[in-house]
């Protein structure tokens, strides 16, 4: 199994999920999360004080996914989240030893 | 003396417009403020309202508008404490036909904003009871004489206070009684209280800048009950205060943005609220004695000025955290010198010749000596005060309370439920025992 973490621009999470239903995925978790890349952030001007902003808004949306399916998922939330300018955000996938389903105490692939 | 129904009913519209201008500046300073104390920013116009108000009735309005026998010059007398007799429907002797009462409100009214204005200083890290305790001193002995050096004027010619009366200086509606006097407090508290914890280096940006353009919309529509009230009846004279408000406002909010333009490249809505009250700033003084392109003109000049000088604190080194000194400071004497050359008798008999109406420099001088009078007396009396307070029960919260905000730490309260995808949910907030088991309804999470 692997957990698949995409790092992506706020308004772009309703074409992530949608994407990620038709591909048939059950669940995800979002939440809320801030940070730059290499472009930084942008410059805001008040009264003539220049205030860098380099914490940017974002949502992290976090997927268990089984092995197999990976990189296709992987794909689908890439071609969702991409707007082709900078600041579209980073998606990864790590390894996941055990996923329990805490309803049922369900194992392994079944619980996804 | 008879009332007269018609100046009357628009000190009353006036009085309430002004007393609005209070929760004005609460919402022009709150938007500027960070979130963690935006309630701590509110919190101090509102309580200027309910301290200066009652000063104002029991000994205030008393020693600035009565007179004060030898030291008449100086300061006003105890003749009407407690506005004790002036219930009687009695009016002011002066002609207008209004009810003293309804004149003692309409000076309470600046008296309070005059107040609320210096707060914008030292926001984020003033104890709050040093605040309530500040402005009980300050408007004693700073506001009340300077009002009764420029307002007062006795039955007789060169009678009353030693500015408007004594010297001739002009100042309508308070551009030195109310902003000069303002700014130089509020310099003066910036530098008593030392600056906020990371400042200059983070610039502290505005938490809600809505808010800002709330505040600054309500002390426009305010403003006209200000400057045209000051005309103390319903007249040409308010008429030509009420035109002026307008447009000199008009004329500080595009110059000010097109500064903004060609130095930094964007025009900005701060900008555009803070030229407009810029603009109200320093039209002020000169509302009822100028022609409408003298106050145009009047208003460009100080809209470019101002959003020039609010970058002065970074360059000397003073926190004056919402720029108190840059717009009411400054605003209020470009304004009042300005008098000195845009003034002309021929909008206002009562009002004198400037510069370029023939007047010579003496106007001009006047002005000066008024300014600068009003600055150096409120400048150091304020740092006496400030720093009397500081040595007794101190003025600036802990560096802790600071960091963590002062809505919590002083008020326990916090303007805003953060940090959930789902707006209100509450996730980070702490549920209380729940009252379930009398029946009272629980929270349900969203």
């Amino acid at each position: 199994m692997k957990l698949i973490t995409a790092v992506i621009k706020p308004f772009k999470l309703d074409e992530v999920k949608a994407a990620l239903e038709t591909f048939g995925v059950k669940g995800l978790t979002v939440s809320e999360a801030s940070g730059y890349g290499r472009q930084k952030g942008h410059t805001e001007v008040y009264r003539g004080a220049e205030y860098k902003v380099d914490l940017v808004p974002k949502l992290r949306v976090e997927v268990l996914v089984d092995d197999a399916d990976a990189d296709d998922i992987i794909d689908v939330i890439v071609k969702a989240a991409q707007t082709g300018k900078i600041g579209d955000g980073k998606v990864w996938a790590v390894p996941v030893e055990t996923v329990i389903r805490v309803r049922t105490g369900e194992t392994g692939p079944e619980a996804l | 003396m008879k009332i007269d129904s018609g100046n009357t009913a628009w000190l009353l519209v006036s009085t309430a417009l002004v007393l609005l201008m209070t929760p004005g500046v609460a919402f022009f300073y709150g938007g500027m403020s960070r979130a963690k104390s935006v309630l701590n920013m509110m919190m101090m116009s509102f309580v200027s309202i309910a301290v200066v108000g009652m000063v104002w009735a029991v000994y205030g309005y008393s020693l600035a508008f009565t007179d004060g026998g030898g030291l008449n010059d100086f300061i006003g007398g105890f003749d009407d404490w407690g506005l004790v007799g002036l219930e009687n429907a009695a009016t002011l002797d002066d002609g207008t036909g209004i009810p003293s009462l309804v004149f003692v409100a309409f000076q309470a009214t600046f008296a309070i904003i005059t107040v609320a204005l210096i707060s914008g200083a030292i926001a984020d890290r003033a104890k709050f009871g040093a605040w309530v305790v500040f402005t009980l001193i300050w408007v004693t002995i700073v506001y009340i004489p300077i009002a009764h050096w420029v307002w007062f004027f006795g039955p007789e010619d060169g009678e009353g206070g030693w500015i408007g009366a004594g010297i001739g200086a002009l100042d309508f509606a308070g551009g030195t009684v109310v902003h000069i006097n303002a700014g130089a407090a509020a310099l003066a508290l910036a530098l008593v209280l030392g600056k906020r914890k990371g400042w200059p280096r983070d610039p502290m940006r505005p938490h809600n800048l809505p808010f800002v353009l709330l505040g600054a919309a309500l002390l426009w529509f305010g403003w006209f009950g200000f400057n045209a009230g000051s005309a103390l009846g319903a007249n040409g004279t308010a008429a030509v205060a009420f035109i002026n408000t307008l447009l000199a406002t008009c004329g500080a909010a595009f110059a000010w943005i097109v500064v903004e333009k060609i130095r930094d490249g964007s025009s900005t809505t701060l900008g555009i609220a803070s030229g407009a009250v810029a603009g109200l700033v320093g039209i002020t003084p000169a509302c009822a004695f100028v022609t409408p392109l003298g106050a145009i003109a009047l208003g460009l000049v100080v809209g470019a000025v101002c959003a020039y000088a609010v970058s002065l604190k970074y360059k000397l080194g003073f926190d004056d955290s919402l720029d108190v000194v840059g717009v009411h400071m400054v605003g209020g004497i470009v304004g009042a010198l300005l008098i000195g050359i845009l003034a002309t008798t021929a909008v206002n008999e009562a009002g004198a010749d400037g510069l370029l109406a023939g007047g010579g420099v003496s106007l001009l001088g006047k002005q000066a000596v008024s300014v600068l009078a009003t600055l150096a007396y409120s400048f150091i009396v304020t740092l006496i005060i400030g720093k009397l307070i500081d040595m007794t029960m101190g003025f600036r919260i802990s560096e802790e309370d600071e960091v963590a905000g002062i809505d919590s730490t002083a008020h326990a309260e916090t303007a805003y439920d953060f940090g959930s995808i789902h707006a209100g949910a509450g996730v980070g907030g702490t549920l209380a025992p729940s009252p379930a088991a009398d029946g009272a309804p629980t929270k349900v999470e969203a």
